[in-house]
């Protein structure tokens, strides 16, 4: 099964639907048994950077999730935040992040031609896929995907960088290395498209 | 890069879907669901859903047909209507919805907007603003299904919603409201450029013009109900949505 780490934060109804809506059976728990009987997980999340991190720390989760994903390789897609909480950190507060990916979490900075440009990035958006990998190696054509966050993340190298999305900047909205992907768009509320990206997490990420 | 969303925004009376004029005389569209599933078919960008007699009724949200409506609903949805306390929100957020529209409480309970953006963050709070202008040109909040007027102004209502933590502003003209002859711009040129967050323009949209003349006015997005459920000058029920080619051709 399937199961969404339920630390507090997230949509975790429609992440679930849409899976179900897939074929697949996702399940959100917060219990650490269950977490450990997952055979793929999924990190949600959104709001503020620091206020998922500490509620993520204070459900004890961290170390148990960190363990299967690190050692056990077990299968994790995040999600917006849960995304940006692979990172090392975010400009928009001082927690440090579970450090997956060599990338950080920035602030948008716009030149004087995309000043104009809104934040946060809300609506749908494209993705331009960089490299080869099971999460993205099928998707739809004219894919496009539903996009809301103020701070992006950015790798360094390009090693994990699945897929980039242009918005006043160019964002990482992919990354991906191994067992560990995560997407900063919402697929759980990106009809057909998000659709077919969680299908290829739940039978071809391995 | 993005486009401007084009969003349905559609009214729940009871258990079955109506269309107002200036808010008023509700016309039965059809059952919810599978209003739905055709938006969905459609690739629709987003979906509001506007519960128009909770708040008058005294009633919290039908989180039943919500539930049944998010299970078919696989854009973001917007919900609106009797929502009161935190606990609103959290069953809302456990059935799928992720944008919780205020209105009623976002005037007489505003601490309420700081709460939910703090659980759930900011881009889930949208408040929504239901605007009459007077015989005198002069803009006025009204809340309670548009019945109660508040003295408010929209642009000064909008500022100080935006500090309290909403994400989005979603403006509706009640003049406007069915009549299908275009948004009122000013009305939206006004509070879009008093706000950093984005603006949805609701009222009066009869043709995909419409929509391209609100974001030109500064919206971010364009809802609109009559549009995309009525066909020809009897206003026969069918339901629409613009194709990406037209909406892309269209859109500043």
């Amino acid at each position: 099964m399937i199961v969404i780490v339920d630390y507090g934060v997230g949509n975790l109804g429609s992440i679930k639907n849409m899976f179900k809506k897939a074929g697949f059976k996702a399940e959100p728990s917060s219990d650490p048994a269950v977490i450990r009987g997952a055979d793929k997980l999924i990190l949600p999340g959104v709001g503020a950077f620091d206020a998922a991190m500490r509620k993520f720390r204070e459900t004890g989760l961290v170390p148990v999730v960190g363990e299967l994903v690190l050692e056990k390789k077990v299968p994790v897609l995040g999600l917006c935040v849960g995304l940006q909480l692979m990172t090392r950190g975010s400009e928009e507060g001082t927690e440090a992040g579970l450090g997956w990916f060599d990338a950080e979490t920035i602030r948008f900075k716009f030149d004087a031609e995309h000043a104009h440009l809104k934040i946060p990035h809300m609506g749908w958006n494209e993705i331009h896929v960089r490299r080869q990998h099971p999460l993205v190696d099928e998707l739809l054509a004219d894919s496009r995907f539903y996009f809301v966050h103020s701070f992006h993340v950015v790798a360094k190298g390009t090693e994990a960088v699945l897929a980039e999305t242009e918005y006043g900047v160019t964002i990482h909205s992919i990354l991906g290395k191994g067992n560990i992907v995560g997407a900063q768009f919402h697929p759980e509320k990106s009809h057909k498209f998000g659709l077919q990206l969680l299908k290829n997490f739940a039978e071809r990420v391995s | 890069m993005i486009r401007p969303r084009v969003i349905p925004c559609m009214l729940l009376k009871g258990e079955g879907l109506v269309k107002t004029v200036k808010f008023k005389d509700p016309k039965y569209l059809g059952d919810p669901i599978n209003i739905v599933r055709i938006f969905n078919d459609k690739e629709v960008d987003e979906l509001i859903f506007l519960d128009i007699l909770a708040t008058t009724e005294n009633r919290r949200p039908n989180f039943e047909l919500l539930g049944k409506i998010t299970s078919e609903c696989f854009m973001p949805l917007g919900y609106g209507g009797g929502i009161r306390d935190m606990d609103d929100i959290k069953k809302l957020l456990g059935i799928g919805v992720e944008k919780f529209v205020l209105n009623t409480s976002a005037v007489e309970n505003p601490s309420l907007v700081r709460a939910a953006a703090d659980h759930a963050g900011s881009q889930a709070v949208v408040i929504s603003i239901d605007v009459k202008k007077s015989l005198f040109g002069k803009y006025e909040v009204f809340t309670r299904a548009g019945k109660k007027g508040t003295g408010l102004d929209p642009v000064k209502f909008a500022v100080d919603m935006e500090q309290q933590g909403a994400g989005e502003i979603f403006v509706n003209s009640i003049d406007r409201d069915g009549t299908m002859e275009g948004y009122d711009l000013e009305l939206i040129r006004r509070v879009a450029e008093s706000v950093t967050v984005p603006v949805v323009a609701c009222g009066g949209a009869g043709n995909i013009q419409h929509l391209a003349e609100a974001v030109k006015a500064g919206a971010s997005a364009a809802a609109a109900g009559s549009m995309f459920v009525f066909q020809g000058p009897l206003h026969g029920v069918l339901i629409s949505y613009p194709t990406q080619d037209e909406l892309k051709k269209v859109m500043p």
